[in-house]
């Protein structure tokens, strides 16, 4: 068969690649807006004339701007920076990994990297800036104005920083008691073939469909009362479960089981079970057979189970809210508080800033990972 | 794999579900027909002022609340039936409402405005994000080779935010004489407040969703799209068949599957609607069940919480679910069957 039949007019390739170019100015559009809100000031965020939100008139006589060789010296660094990302950094990552752990390199190399690219954009471009835009007489005077006041406002006077902690706490305690829970589940039911194991997978995507205010309302006056309840067993010591992290950690973590177990299955039962079974005949346990087979080979399927269980936690807002105190807001409860109190318009955009500080931890996680999500998210269809 | 070692692999899973899932199931039943209350007592209390002739005393009678040894207030629990249910939806103006034959009154009740609401929401987004969905994948499917992992990413972008910010962030676009606002109304030439009626907000609430979930079914299906039968297609082409029909009658039957998966998915999800409305402060217009359900956990002047009425609506909300499961449920579960 010729693709000659299956060519296409090209009426038909407009159509399809503008409605695919609408789609895409409609998907980023309201994200990168609030991100070029959140670096005016009021007066200009909330303009009705578009131009003025973007360029910054008011931003730029009262408070500066960003010049012509700014934007084209900070773009060509941002980009060179990228660009050795993707092409630089992986193979040095590799050659310096200790005894092939290449996960630990990761960390400590990414983690470096990003450090250095931080330090290089933020303060060494400004420096050289400030001594280069003077000398360039037009080149040099600001064109778009730009204020980070803003972004200062939110972490540094309004304790941002806690809530990021909070949620740090939250996030990374959910993340790693999730999986570890939920791989020995995973792996368990993928390997069985009992009656049992068919009736704990319905009951869990029973569970998955229960709406988290529903179990909210299950917890509440007992995690306020808990320091009665709970004193004949730990007498004095005993704690208020509301309000406490690891509480929460361990509320998102059941209501992420039902979820973890369903993906992690199906990613173990496309592991041969031949391979557990020739180490069995070799004289390991069941135990030993997983961690000295399994585990080398699960890490795909286990960082994006676990990709998923980060976005639950970060991204709660319900939980949350009902079940911590102000002291240990996370982030998100934190913003909605910002926005929902009588607001001045500069309350209102550095609501704003905290949306796209909390955003870009995401945009990072999408740029890195684009393939382990898209393959999440069509694990558990394609099994059906 | 032997019973004990299986018990062991999946125990602390299990362990953690039935403490945090089945326990407070269990536990919100018991709430809803029960009422918590401190216990008041009458006391008369003789109150003197200084008057001008000796003081002026008057004793009246007075409720407080009875307090323990270590000073706290005492609570009693007592069994109260379905009151707490009665109070969620409330059948008196229920009966008032259907007699006079009164949608708007009806509407006044907030159990059954949430529960139109969740409804209205969850069955109309369904054609639209499968429908939109659809279109992306076949539309990236059609694409370059080289613009498709640039779009995928961009694609994601709606899916990965936090809700409450996605939501957020479609507000600042539309509050006040917000950018979107500003050229709706130099489009209709008339002034435009999106925040202040009902229908509006909701309109934004449906497009919100749309635009956060779409993503989703646009990747499931643009992955069964790489798995169209080719010679299928091209069997199609040869009885001579457009290209409307090969999608009508090859490719949709082939995605079948996956359009059921994400109705499932989709009934599950928007039914649990509830960062839009704290995203776009509707609660004064529009609510939602779960909305129903936090705001009578949420603190109240005195500091009360409405626990039972809370676990009502919970339970209420819960069999909600299974009735809009049950149906597309017992269909998939036929089909098993008979195939």
């Amino acid at each position: 068969m010729s693709s000659a039949a299956l060519r296409q007019p090209m009426s038909l390739k407009i159509l399809s690649n503008g409605f695919l170019a609408f789609w895409c100015i409609v998907a980023a559009f309201p994200i990168a807006w609030i991100a070029v809100m959140s670096f005016k000031t009021p007066i200009d965020a909330f303009d009705s004339n578009p131009f003025r939100v973007i360029f910054g008139p008011h931003t730029r006589t009262n408070i500066g701007g960003l010049s012509l060789i700014d934007i084209v010296l900070g773009l060509a660094l941002a980009g060179m920076l990228v660009r050795q990302a993707i092409r630089w950094l992986p193979g040095k990552v590799v050659e310096y990994a200790p005894n092939g752990r290449t996960g630990i390199s990761w960390l400590v190399g990414g983690g470096a990297y990003a450090l250095v690219s931080l330090v290089l954009l933020v303060v060494v471009l400004p420096a050289v800036l400030g001594v280069l835009n003077p000398l360039l007489g037009p080149l040099g005077t600001s064109i778009v104005g730009l204020t980070t006041e803003h972004y200062e406002a939110v972490w540094i006077d309004r304790g941002f920083t806690r809530n990021f902690a909070n949620s740090m706490i939250v996030t990374s305690g959910v993340v790693l008691v999730s999986l570890t829970v939920g791989t020995l589940a995973g792996y368990g039911l993928a390997r069985a073939d009992s009656v049992i194991a068919f009736w704990l997978l319905v009951v869990a995507l029973v569970f998955r469909a229960l709406p988290h205010s529903v179990l909210v309302a299950g917890y509440l006056p007992y995690f306020i009362t808990s320091a009665e309840w709970l004193a004949p067993i730990f007498g004095d010591a005993a704690p208020t479960l509301y309000g406490k992290p690891w509480a929460i950690i361990a509320v998102l973590v059941a209501i992420n089981q039902p979820f973890t177990i369903w993906m992690l299955r199906s990613f173990f039962q496309n592991i041969p079970a031949e391979l557990d079974e020739a180490a069995r005949v070799d004289g390991c346990s069941h135990f030993g057979a997983f961690r000295r087979v399994i585990v080398p080979v699960m890490w795909p399927g286990v960082i994006t189970t676990g990709l998923f269980s980060f976005l639950l936690a970060y991204n709660d807002f319900l939980v949350t809210s009902l079940l911590l105190d102000a002291q240990n807001m996370t982030m998100v409860p934190a913003i909605a508080n910002m926005f929902n109190r009588e607001t001045t318009a500069s309350d209102e955009v550095q609501a704003i800033a905290a949306a796209v500080s909390i955003t870009a931890p995401l945009f990072v996680l999408v740029l890195v990972f684009q393939r382990q999500i898209v393959s999440g998210l069509t694990a558990g269809a394609v099994k059906g | 794999m032997k019973k004990k070692t299986f018990a062991i692999f999946v125990g602390p899973s299990v362990f953690m579900m039935v403490l945090f899932i089945a326990a407070p199931l269990l536990s919100i039943f018991w709430l809803s027909v029960h009422v918590t209350q401190p216990v008041y007592e009458q006391v008369e209390v003789e109150t003197c002022t200084p008057g001008l002739l000796g003081s002026v005393c008057t004793t009246e009678l007075k409720t407080r609340p009875l307090l323990d040894e270590s000073g706290r207030i005492l609570t009693q629990t007592t069994f109260v039936g379905l009151q707490s249910y009665r109070n969620v939806i409330e059948p008196e103006k229920l009966r008032s409402a259907i007699a006079n034959g009164s949608w708007r009154e009806l509407m006044n009740i907030r159990f059954w405005s949430a529960l139109r609401f969740t409804l209205v929401f969850t069955i109309l987004t369904l054609p639209l994000v499968l429908g939109t969905g659809l279109l992306i994948a076949l539309a990236v499917n059609n694409t370059l080779q080289r613009i498709k992992g640039p779009v995928i990413f961009v694609s994601l972008l709606p899916f990965i935010i936090t809700p409450v910010i996605g939501a957020l962030s479609i507000r600042w676009l539309f509050i006040g004489d917000g950018i979107l606002t500003a050229g709706l109304e130099w489009w209709l030439d008339r002034d435009i407040a999106m925040f202040a009626q009902a229908w509006t907000i909701e309109l934004m609430m449906y497009m919100y969703r749309v635009w956060h979930v779409a993503p989703f079914a646009f990747v499931v299906f643009y992955a069964g799209l790489q798995t169209v039968n080719n010679d299928a297609v091209e069997a199609a082409i040869i009885d001579g068949a457009t290209r409307w029909q090969r999608l009508r009658y090859v490719i949709i039957p082939h995605l079948m599957p996956l359009v059921i998966f994400l109705t499932l998915i989709h009934l599950m999800d928007a039914y649990r609607v509830f960062e839009e409305i704290v995203g776009f402060s509707a609660s004064a217009y529009v609510i939602s069940l779960q909305w129903l359900t936090y705001e009578f956990l949420l603190q109240d002047g005195t500091g009360a919480r409405a626990i039972s009425r809370a676990s009502a609506s919970a339970i209420l909300t819960m069999i909600g679910v299974a009735v809009l499961l049950g149906l597309p449920l017992r269909r998939v579960w036929r089909e098993r069957k008979g195939s």
